[in-house]
């Protein structure tokens, strides 16, 4: 049963230990996201888990806008990881519209609706 | 589609209805509407349709639902759900099953009711689960997130982005069928309310009732109709991804590829084109495909579209109805590109008829910048 284990299961349960694992294929060596049986790149089905670097940029931003009295205005982002995938994120600890294209970003896991999930920080100078 | 489908189908019929508000009207009435607009336009009968090319935002057999209100039994279906393109991809289907024998007079309509049902975006599409978490917009974020790349590495400017909003507004107060002609500046559009940096609400596309159609029928029968017909001179799909957080590069659109395809299936080139009927669901579309279409080089289309280069008087006219920014953007606005481009080379355009159109181009869009169809349409002088 222990090879039973569909790739989007691997990630979250991954992430449900703090880890974040980023899928790898063994044929051509590139990494994607999201999570799926084949590498979208070259077809292959062997697939490898690699511990992320958790270092990225910021693609592309925007600011959702939002009345306060409903949580107010938060980030959507597209986050550029060094292992080449992008993922779409949100960038914590700094107001929403500070948030720019090219900027460092460190992952940590948070949580969404009740879930683990990747969200971003500034990184440290 | 290849060169040997050009000019093998003809449009016959176009119609509409439901336009602005449709208080009362599901819809599927407002669907129904716009097929009976058609066929009254063609000449025809709903007995006579057998071919039907369907999707709506609601319901997982939209086309089935579409049929059985209908009350017609086609022998030839298509309910590809490609997002506002479907429309648009309908006119390589349907001449697919025109040319084959497979049917013998084509309906491809649609109709919604979000205005008055609901005031928002209906959709049966369930958010994807990697981008759930994180509570885009849909569709804005994905848009916006587009617009600031293209901002970001082109120095497109918010200016840049308004003006099309303000030349989608100049065109459609010429239009008694559109849905907002009151005067719109530049100013206007920039001070508007934000909803998804850097787009305002005056960036976004209106959030309207609204049904069009389109009847077809093969090319050796097209001109035993009252109005002129309207060839299909080639038609071209291509699809890049479903979640924009799959988009490989934010500035460039599959509209590259599907463009050459269908401008070489019509043996014409962009320059010849005489009207321009673009998708565009928010302001950054409109720039977007005029540089992957052709029009302008990538990069340059903030510079194309500034101070009134694709308004009425300008150097390309584009959205010769006002657009989903200003006439009519129901959830799904494909249909209405084709419905506007066959209406210009007609001759019966609702606002300002321009002169002399013999080829005129429809592009429709789907889902995130997702799903891409260009078709190029001409008329008899054209074959």
């Amino acid at each position: 049963m222990s090879n039973t284990t569909g790739p989007d299961q691997i990630f979250r349960t991954a992430l449900a230990k703090n880890d974040i694992v980023l899928p790898r294929c063994d044929d051509c060596g590139a990494f994607h996201f999201f999570p799926r049986v084949l590498c979208p790149h070259c077809h292959g089905t062997a697939i490898s888990w690699k511990p992320a670097s958790r270092k990225g940029k910021v693609h592309t931003t925007t600011v959702v806008r939002q009345k306060p009295e409903r949580g107010g205005d938060y980030n959507v982002c597209m986050v550029e990881l060094e292992e080449g995938v992008r993922m779409m994120s949100r960038v914590d600890g700094i107001a929403p519209g500070e948030v720019v294209i090219g900027m460092d970003v460190t992952a940590f896991v948070g949580e969404a609706d009740g879930a683990p999930a990747v969200f971003f920080k500034p990184a440290e100078a | 589609m290849t060169d040997q489908l050009r000019g093998k189908s003809a449009i016959v019929g176009t119609g509409h209805a439901g336009f602005g508000e449709a208080h009362g009207l599901t819809a599927y009435d407002v669907m129904a509407q716009s097929a009976l607009a058609a066929l009254g336009d063609a000449g025809l009968k709903l007995s006579d349709v057998d071919g039907l090319f369907c999707t709506m935002m609601e319901d997982s057999m939209p086309a089935l639902m579409a049929a059985e209100y209908l009350g017609i039994q086609p022998r030839f279906i298509d309910g590809t759900m490609s997002g506002g393109s479907s429309f648009v991809n309908y006119l390589t289907s349907a001449t697919m099953a025109l040319d084959a024998g497979l049917c013998d007079v084509a309906l491809i309509v649609y109709g919604s009711n979000q205005r008055t049902g609901s005031g928002k975006l209906v959709t049966a599409s369930r958010p994807p689960a990697y981008e759930a978490p994180y509570n885009p917009r849909y569709p804005i974020s994905a848009y916006a997130m587009a617009a600031a790349r293209h901002m970001h590495e082109y120095g497109t400017t918010r200016e840049q982005l308004a003006d099309v909003a303000v030349s989608a507004r100049a065109w459609a107060r010429h239009n008694p069928e559109a849905f907002e002609r009151g005067p719109l500046t530049r100013e206007d559009v920039l001070g508007a309310r934000m909803v998804g940096d850097p787009l305002t609400v005056r960036d976004c596309c209106l959030v309207t009732d609204g049904g069009g159609a389109v009847v077809m029928v093969r090319a050796d029968r097209a001109r035993d109709f009252p109005k002129p017909p309207v060839y299909v001179l080639g038609s071209a799909a291509e699809s890049s991804h479903r979640q924009i957080s799959q988009m490989k590069d934010f500035t460039v659109t599959a509209a590259r590829a599907s463009g050459q395809r269908a401008f070489a299936a019509a043996g014409v080139s962009p320059g010849d084109i005489q009207a321009v009927e673009l998708y565009d669901a928010f302001t950054i579309n409109t720039i977007l495909f005029l540089e992957d279409l052709g029009f302008c080089a990538k990069g340059e289309g903030g510079a194309f579209v500034e101070g009134g280069r694709i308004a009425p008087e300008g150097v390309l006219p584009v959205n010769t109805n006002g657009g989903g920014l200003s006439c009519v953007h129901p959830g799904m606005y494909g249909i209405f590109t084709v419905i506007e481009a066959a209406r210009q080379i007609r001759g019966d355009a609702p606002g300002i008829q321009l002169n002399d159109v013999d080829l005129a181009l429809a592009h429709g869009n789907g889902g995130v910048l997702s799903s891409q169809v260009t078709a190029i349409l001409g008329s008899q002088n054209t074959l």
